[in-house]
């Protein structure tokens, strides 16, 4: 079809309409960045400048050097990294189960677990905490890593994918004698990659942006991670704005670029997790 | 592999070597305090070679839930700072060490009576007061000369003269005081005037229909239906300092930072044309008490480095670090030989509270203050918006504050058989 | 052959590492919540397990008493019940418009139209703050530049709880977007062919073809939107702390207020079982609607 001859002032004006939407969309985004380099007490002026009028990288060698940004970007990374790591593998081991292996009440089980999703995480806080202090895990990584190691909806991500795996494939491995765990390992992990990718992403970034978890069980400043280090800045510079945009900058920056990078994956798997059977 | 042990290892030499026989003390500061006093820290560490202090800034509006967590987590600091309305809560948690035996009597007698008081629960000092505060009368000096008052206040009557002339001056939308109406302090300070003991039966019921907090609420009350004060609560005042300047209200009880905020934000004009004053009191006996307020310094139960704590304290306890820390904070030192020095005896506006200091009262020493207190500023505001009559307010006031008091009441009579 | 769940069976070994985690880390708390919300655990008792009582549904009856309770409640259906269907809509406009068959660049207009959807809320409501700093922010220069009054929006009691819905409208309508975008592409072709061929205005097929094939997706998109918004807890952690004047005070600060700042665990664990059974009500009954609609 010539769709560009047929309604050019349509076609026009729903990509006017586009880039508006986009540029208010990322307006914020490219403010912080800017007044991020602008110098001190520049952004509070009137009107607002647009951008710097001598880029400045002082706030961040400040959150490097004085603050110790450093640290709590590593720590960030640490609980991320092994938050995705630990859950890739314990949720896709209990997904594929609820999808290709057999046992009494699988369904009922699984139906169980996804109702259960309502219940809101924040009722559950409360004892977890005295839990984890009888375990000794409040103010440690672990105190964070371990209750986010397994997730419902993980398990159910990696089970809708692993039931497009033919059974036939699966009974063509058992016949030739393979056990169930080789089974795994060297047939439905390699099989399930895409929606394993998908996964990790969604895994990182819910923990990287975690919030108020970190913020209850880490009372020692040396292991915040980044937004909760962030939230702690603001009580103390909140004058300082283009110090604090730096931090943001800093905290947001690995996420965006990791969804840049893998943003078919991100896309396909909030796709697919939202498709009921 | 190896390469990165190599990269490594210096860093690890250099953290073993140096601090090999230094205790590090954990010390928790709040907020602006939390971020100053690290800059005191490396003459205590030159006094104090075998020490090093770690301090960790926490902002004020997460330390109480900081503090909780980190008790039921046993993650305490060594010495951490604490609004000394919160001690009777750590006191109950058996958190925090008693410092009797360490504050020398005379030590303890530079301090402001009314201050160090609010530490000691049963008998006992538990924390040692840091930085002080309370509250006062803020005024226009030229709003009231206008008015025909060449000096503030000192009764409640003059205090209400005042306001009416000041009412009675021409031009439109102004009032002679400005009483946010969501705040317990000032009912509480008026009540506390007149001798009200706020609860009854060691603190196991409310008394808020008792005749002297009764008198005070009513003297409270009057000034919004007399039109003195605007039925506003503190969000609904855009700018305080613009509104102060331009003569909105002219009158104001509020508490030291504010010094220091009045005279950065206040139009250069404005600077010759403000003082404070001590509160006025309901009869002759000037000045009228106000809030024991501050924050303290406490060690913590759970800590192995007691000893080293206290000589932490004892150091930001001592004159000379007191002022500096007043140099750097505004905050007003908790010890009177401080207050000696002419940095602090030439301010006339912080002089204001160095009086009010000597007439200071706390507040109920119970954990459960915090909530009480928001009850009084809730029915307050209703009893002001006229929602509820003045007896309404204070029977439902009494019954909120009595089933707070339930638990404790069932612990005494536990306690006591 | 359908087997027990046991040792014996391999799905066992399979299974087990996540649900017993799951079990114990997220079960086994809600169920000790339920307990704990019978119970008068405060700081008495977390000092000294003694001061423990069972008071059965006394936090319940006091909740309902509790003026703070009914505030949090009205601002959080505030919030879920202006800024839901609000932040559903933007994410409907933003797929129509992206998945228009006359837009080209789909890919890259939808990818940064979701942009917001992957970024640390606590850095973005750094940066919000600031564009509604009333002297300096961007929004309220673009308010004088169109002759209005600006506002004071944080501040003001009135503005601050649409302050926090406009952010969290531009922080999510991405992620609901991709997913009605989803939707429409799976509505047959052929449909909207027909509907030419007979002459349907473009509003008439939106009305008759779009919306109906489109109504699983929207009972999915506001369900999940309608739970998510109840949980709104960190948007007003950061940005106002509740305030001004408890405006923006929601019933998961509310929670987290007394659980973790006066350690009012009982209490606050009847807040948040009582959260919970709104949820599940406002499910249940929107499942329920929608059922009967289509």
């Amino acid at each position: 079809m010539a769709v560009f001859s047929e309604k050019p002032i349509k076609t026009l004006l729903l990509h006017l309409a586009l880039i508006a939407a986009v540029i208010a969309t990322l307006f914020p985004l490219f403010w912080m960045v800017s007044v991020s380099l602008m110098s001190s007490a520049e952004a509070n002026r009137f009107p607002p400048p647009l951008l710097p009028a001598a880029p400045t990288l002082e706030h961040y060698r400040m959150l490097f050097s004085r603050l110790n940004l450093a640290a709590y970007l590593l720590n960030s990374t640490l609980i991320a990294t092994s938050v995705t790591v630990l859950s890739l593998l314990l949720n896709s081991m209990a997904g594929y189960a609820f999808a290709k292996l057999r046992f009494k009440g699988r369904d009922r089980l699984f139906r169980l677990l996804l109702a259960s999703m309502v219940i809101p995480a924040q009722v559950a806080m409360l004892p977890l905490f005295l839990m984890l202090k009888e375990m000794g895990l409040v103010n440690t990584y672990s105190g964070v890593i371990v209750p986010g190691m397994a997730s419902i909806f993980g398990i159910f991500l990696i089970r809708q994918y692993a039931l497009s795996i033919p059974d036939s494939l699966l009974d063509a491995a058992r016949i030739d004698g393979a056990g169930e765990f080789r089974i795994y390992r060297t047939l439905v992990l390699p099989l399930c990659k895409p929606i394993l990718v998908t996964l990790a992403i969604f895994t990182f970034m819910g923990t990287w942006n975690d919030f108020m978890w970190p913020l209850i069980i880490l009372t020692d400043s040396d292991l915040y991670t980044l937004p909760v280090a962030l939230a702690n800045l603001l009580g103390e510079h909140v004058q300082d704005a283009e110090l604090m945009m730096a931090g943001s900058v800093l905290t947001v920056l690995p996420v965006i670029i990791l969804f840049l990078v893998l943003q078919k994956y991100y896309i396909e798997g909030l796709v697919l997790g939202s498709v009921k059977e | 592999m190896r390469l990165i042990g190599f990269l490594l290892m210096p860093a690890l030499l250099g953290a073993c070597g140096g601090d090999r026989e230094k205790t590090v003390l954990e010390f928790w500061a709040m907020g602006q305090e939390g971020e100053v006093v690290q800059s005191l820290m490396p003459e205590f560490e030159r006094l104090h070679p075998e020490l090093q202090v770690k301090v960790q800034q926490i902002p004020w509006s997460a330390a109480h839930e900081k503090l909780l967590t980190a008790y039921a987590g046993d993650a305490m600091p060594d010495v951490f700072q604490l609004g000394n309305t919160w001690i009777p809560e750590f006191v109950v948690l058996k958190a925090v060490d008693s410092l009797d035996n360490r504050l020398t009597a005379q030590q303890r007698e530079d301090y402001f009576e009314g201050i160090i008081e609010t530490n000691e629960i049963d008998g006992r000092l538990h924390g040692l007061p840091w930085y002080v505060d309370t509250r006062l009368l803020f005024y226009r000096t030229d709003i009231l000369v206008k008015a025909g008052f060449s000096a503030p206040p000192k009764t409640w009557n003059e205090w209400l003269a005042a306001m009416a002339a000041i009412a009675a001056l021409p031009g439109g939308d102004r009032y002679a005081l400005l009483l946010p109406m969501n705040e317990w302090q000032v009912p509480v300070i008026l009540a506390l005037q007149m001798g009200s003991e706020l609860l009854r039966d060691e603190a196991r019921f409310g008394n808020f229909r008792s005749d002297a907090f009764r008198q005070a609420f009513r003297f409270y009350l009057d000034i919004f239906r007399r039109g003195y004060a605007p039925a506003v609560s503190e969000a609904q005042i855009a700018n305080l300092y613009q509104e102060f300047a331009s003569g909105y209200f002219a009158m104001y009880v509020t508490g030291p930072w504010n010094i220091v905020e009045f005279e950065h934000r206040l139009p250069k004009s404005m600077q010759g044309r403000w003082a404070t004053a001590p509160m006025p009191a309901p009869d002759e006996s000037y000045p009228g008490v106000s809030l024991a307020g501050g924050a303290s310094l406490a060690i913590a139960r759970s800590s192995s480095r007691k000893d080293q704590a206290w000589k932490l304290i004892e150091f930001l306890s001592e004159p000379e670090q007191q002022l500096a820390f007043y140099r750097l904070t505004g905050d007003l030192p908790a010890r009177r030989s401080a207050w000696l020095h002419p940095d602090l005896a030439t301010a006339t506006r912080t002089q204001a509270f160095k009086t009010q200091l000597e007439r200071v009262v706390s507040t109920p020493k119970i954990p459960e203050w915090e909530r009480i207190a928001s009850k009084i500023a809730h029915y307050t505001e209703k009893a002001v918006r006229g929602e509820l009559t003045e007896e309404q307010a204070l029977a439902a006031l009494d019954k909120d504050v009595d089933r707070i008091l339930e638990k404790r009441r069932w612990l005494l009579r536990k306690r006591a058989p | 052959m359908k087997t027990p769940l046991l040792p014996a069976n391999t799905a066992f070994w399979f299974l087990a590492p996540a649900l017993i985690l799951i079990v114990v880390f997220f079960f086994l708390p809600v169920a000790a919540s339920l307990l704990l919300s019978f119970t008068d655990f405060d700081i008495y008792a977390l000092g000294d397990h003694e001061r423990l009582r069972f008071v059965a549904l006394d936090n319940y009856l006091r909740l309902l008493g509790d003026p703070l309770f009914w505030t949090a409640l009205k601002n959080t259906l505030y919030f879920v019940l202006v800024g839901g269907p609000l932040s559903v809509a933007v994410s409907l406009g933003a797929a129509l418009l992206v998945n228009h068959r006359l837009v080209r660049f789909k890919g890259l207009f939808r990818s940064l139209l979701f942009l917001p959807v992957v970024t640390t809320l606590v850095a973005i409501a750094v940066v919000w703050r600031y564009l509604y700093h009333p002297r300096y922010g961007f929004l309220n220069y673009l308010l004088g530049l169109l002759g209005l009054d600006t506002v004071d929006w944080l501040g003001d009691p009135d503005w601050a709880m649409p302050a926090i819905i406009l952010m969290a409208i531009w922080k999510n309508f991405g992620f609901n977007m991709i997913i009605f975008i989803a939707g429409l592409q799976s509505i047959p072709v052929r449909l909207y062919e027909a509907a030419v061929i007979d002459g349907a205005s473009t509003w008439r097929q939106f009305r008759h073809i779009t919306l109906p094939m489109l109504a699983p997706t929207f009972v999915f998109v506001t369900v999940i939107t309608m739970i998510g918004y109840f949980q709104l807890f960190a948007e007003p952690y950061v940005m106002t702390q509740g305030g001004p004047a408890n405006s923006t005070l929601s019933v998961a600060l509310l929670m987290f207020q007394e659980g973790f700042r006066w350690w009012n665990l009982g209490y606050a664990a009847a807040v948040a079982f009582t959260l919970f059974l709104i949820i599940l009500t406002g499910t249940v009954l929107q499942l329920r609607l929608r059922r009967r609609e289509i």
